[in-house]
């Protein structure tokens, strides 16, 4: 995200409709989430219900540490 | 051939034969061979001379009748012997074999409509000297370019390149934003607007009269689609077979030796195979090859070389040597550029201008006239899934387009569906075809700086195109308007000029397309959409008219764009960035320039440098962004006076940017 688009993106914005994610962004976006959050990111779940607005990112990832969490714990 | 430029007074004032020089000699590259001028008070022309047809009486400006016209002509009327057996009939004389002297007397006995007549490639001017009037004409298709600046009441300078009109001081030399923005959204400014303000071309399929001070144009040829041709793929693919072949045959007359490109495609090996087969021309192939394997079509090439036993000769071009030469490319398109690829050509010529050869054939405009792009396969697959929009197969053909994309076929597919997906809105939208490319390519603009989207304020590219369409656009099928939007405006716009004539002609070499020739063309737009993309075969007619002619491996390949190392070029840790990037795209010579913000420039380059997964945008990003400062550095930092001695420090700059360049 590069220019102004991005200063007042909404939470709950579509990041495709606003032509915020492209044909790599996707995988740009799954390659920075599983470092930075030290999750991992399976094919399946590489669907615009769980990656196309921010509140989605979050509720996403933090499902996923949350699982991790209990994968550990377990 | 060649390289044209001239000057009309418009004002009583006499013109300058001084000026009339340098702008012969900005355009010395096209034609090494000759320079010849002829000036009197009112008009002057130049011509700079690529000697091909008629070496010894072809000299330019050439003149009918002691002075009473004047002619000064870039390209080839590949037709000029049936032209000039037909003139003699009706008693003209001729004192020369060149095909100019043939386009004298057809315009002395038809005027302005004898452009018509012509089968071929030009830009030219004839000065009508009784009736004082100055008639420029452009080809069909666009392959040869021609510029002009009207200074009202002033002047009337015509040019094959800009370069050249920027000799005159008169000539502003500023940049067009909206055509910038024209730029950041089709590939090229819509024409016959060009980058720089006041600068117009005369577009392909129009000419242009000059007389008592006023200026008109019009056009004389327009692609139609019409699907009236009828019968089966195999006698349409013989029939389309034979005209390849005289387009072809009539594309080889000249007094020197003809060489062909080989990309290792479908469309140059179709025209090097026709050379071979059905001429005694001895054939001498061109081709590129890449490091990078993604890129790289040696092996076809080699297939073809093989399969037609042709002398042929492969240049390797890494990425470095394209952020080498990459000023030099920018100084010749004069144009921004969102890719390389034009780089690589620019290499090829010069190797081609070494081993002495000036005429290169290509498979240029194949893809255009036949339908091989993937946007046609593209447009297709989003009708037919847009029929049934809950149907979980019909996405499935997505996988089908852009098989040489490892990114787009990494996608999954909920995204691949999200990015071609369609909208009732878009189903009666005139551009259906080609939105997604126009609104992929538009998301450069979030480089802009704050005053550049000022000033553009509500401009809107895509609704300018929209105002411009012909009026026969409504009717035609949605395969034929994309195909007229690829053939009216990148062809043109982009192929023809920044990837085909501006990198032959950087080193005199003259590209001729079979493609192109207008019986082609017009037998193609007569086709039924369905003979061009069968189901999902592209070129149909084609590869049909192409069996036995090119081994089976090339005709069943798939398809592949002509692709060249973009961002890491000039961005790669492996290597040093060239001084020249590092100037342009650095934070005061951004906020200097003003096009561009800064900021979100250095956050681009430094993702780059990470060498984080970077995609078609970003690439186009760099290559557009860092194209525009150096035509901003090379054009509009540049004194206007192009005399040595007057020439400022960031002339100097701009020069060793060249220097550090090609030679």
């Amino acid at each position: 995200m590069f220019g102004q688009a991005s200063t007042d993106l909404r939470d709950d914005e579509s990041l495709l409709d606003r032509g915020l994610i492209d044909s790599t962004g996707v995988l740009e976006l799954v390659g920075f989430l599983e470092r930075r959050y030290a999750i991992s990111i399976d094919d399946r779940e590489l669907v615009p219900d769980n990656l196309d607005s921010i509140a989605r990112i979050v509720a996403f990832v933090e499902a996923k540490a949350r699982a991790q969490v209990k994968d550990i714990a377990s | 051939m060649c390289g044209i430029a001239g000057t009309l007074s418009l004002s009583g004032h006499p013109v300058d034969p001084a000026l009339v020089s340098r702008m012969g000699g900005a355009l010395a590259h096209r034609g090494p061979d000759e320079r010849g001028l002829h000036v009197d008070a009112e008009v002057g022309l130049a011509h700079t001379r690529l000697s091909i047809i008629d070496l010894v009486g072809g000299h330019q400006p050439m003149s009918l009748d002691a002075g009473r016209l004047w002619v000064t002509f870039n390209g080839e009327i590949f037709n000029y012997i049936e032209l000039r057996d037909q003139l003699i009939g009706l008693g003209h004389r001729f004192t020369s074999r060149s095909d100019t002297e043939v386009i004298l007397h057809l315009y002395d006995r038809y005027g302005p409509d004898c452009v018509t007549m012509m089968n071929g490639q030009w830009a030219l001017a004839i000065w009508d000297s009784r009736r004082r009037r100055l008639f420029l004409s452009r080809d069909r298709m666009g392959v040869r370019p021609l510029f002009y600046a009207h200074l009202n009441g002033v002047k009337f300078s015509f040019a094959s390149e800009v370069k050249a009109l920027f000799q005159d001081a008169d000539v502003p030399r500023a940049l067009d934003l909206e055509a910038l923005d024209q730029v950041f959204t089709f590939w090229s400014p819509l024409s016959p607007r060009t980058i720089f303000t006041g600068i117009h071309e005369l577009s392909p399929g129009h000419s242009l009269i000059v007389e008592a001070g006023c200026v008109r144009t019009w056009c004389y040829w327009k692609p139609q689609y019409e699907p009236t041709k009828m019968g089966s793929s195999q006698t349409l693919s013989e029939e389309l077979q034979a005209l390849l072949v005289d387009a072809t045959r009539i594309r080889l007359r000249a007094d020197v030796p003809v060489g062909a490109y080989l990309s290792g495609g479908l469309d140059s090996s179709v025209t090097a195979a026709l050379v071979k087969r059905f001429t005694t021309t001895p054939l001498r192939t061109f081709s590129v090859a890449f490091d990078d394997a993604e890129l790289d079509e040696s092996w076809y090439q080699r297939q073809m070389r093989d399969a037609l036993l042709t002398d042929h000769e492969s240049l390797r071009c890494s990425s470095s040597d394209i952020g080498r030469v990459f000023p030099d490319v920018i100084r010749h398109t004069e144009t921004p550029v969102l890719r390389t690829a034009p780089a690589p050509l620019m290499l090829l010529s010069h190797l081609v201008s070494e081993r002495g050869y000036k005429v290169v054939l290509t498979g240029e405009g194949a893809d255009e006239v036949l339908g091989g792009y993937d946007i046609f396969k593209e447009t297709k697959i989003r009708r037919f899934w847009a029929a049934q929009p809950q149907s979980l197969r019909r996405p499935l053909l997505l996988r089908r387009l852009y098989p040489y994309m490892p990114n787009m076929q990494a996608q999954p597919l909920p995204y691949l569906r999200a990015f071609f997906k369609v909208t009732e809105r878009d189903l009666d939208d005139p551009f259906f075809s080609h939105l997604p490319r126009w609104e992929l390519t538009s998301r450069l603009k979030c480089f802009y700086s704050d005053a550049t989207r000022d000033r553009l304020g509500t401009y809107g590219a895509v609704d300018d195109l929209r105002s411009r369409l012909p009026a026969e656009y409504a009717r035609w099928d949605t395969f034929s308007r994309a195909q007229y939007l690829e053939a009216a405006h990148l062809l043109p716009g982009y192929i023809l000029s920044s990837q085909g004539d501006r990198m032959a002609m950087a080193n005199a070499v003259e590209g001729r397309f079979p493609f192109l020739d207008h019986r082609v063309v017009e037998f193609s737009n007569a086709l039924h959409p369905t003979m061009k993309m069968k189901v999902l075969t592209e070129k149909h007619l084609l590869k049909r008219a192409a069996q036995g002619l090119v081994p089976d491996v090339i005709v069943n390949r798939e398809k592949q764009p002509y692709r060249a190392p973009d961002a890491r070029s000039f961005l790669d840790s492996g290597q040093a960035t060239p001084e020249y990037v590092e100037e342009l795209l650095s934070e005061p010579r951004l906020r200097a320039d003003g096009i561009f913000d800064p900021s979100a420039v250095q956050r681009l380059v430094a993702k780059i440098r990470g060498g984080r997964a970077i995609g078609v945008k970003d690439n186009m990003a760099l290559v557009g962004i860092l194209s525009t400062q150096l035509l901003i550095e090379l054009f509009i930092r540049t004194s206007p006076d192009a005399h040595d001695s007057e020439r400022g420090t960031a002339v100097r700059r701009g020069e060793l940017f060249v220097r550090a360049g090609l030679n």
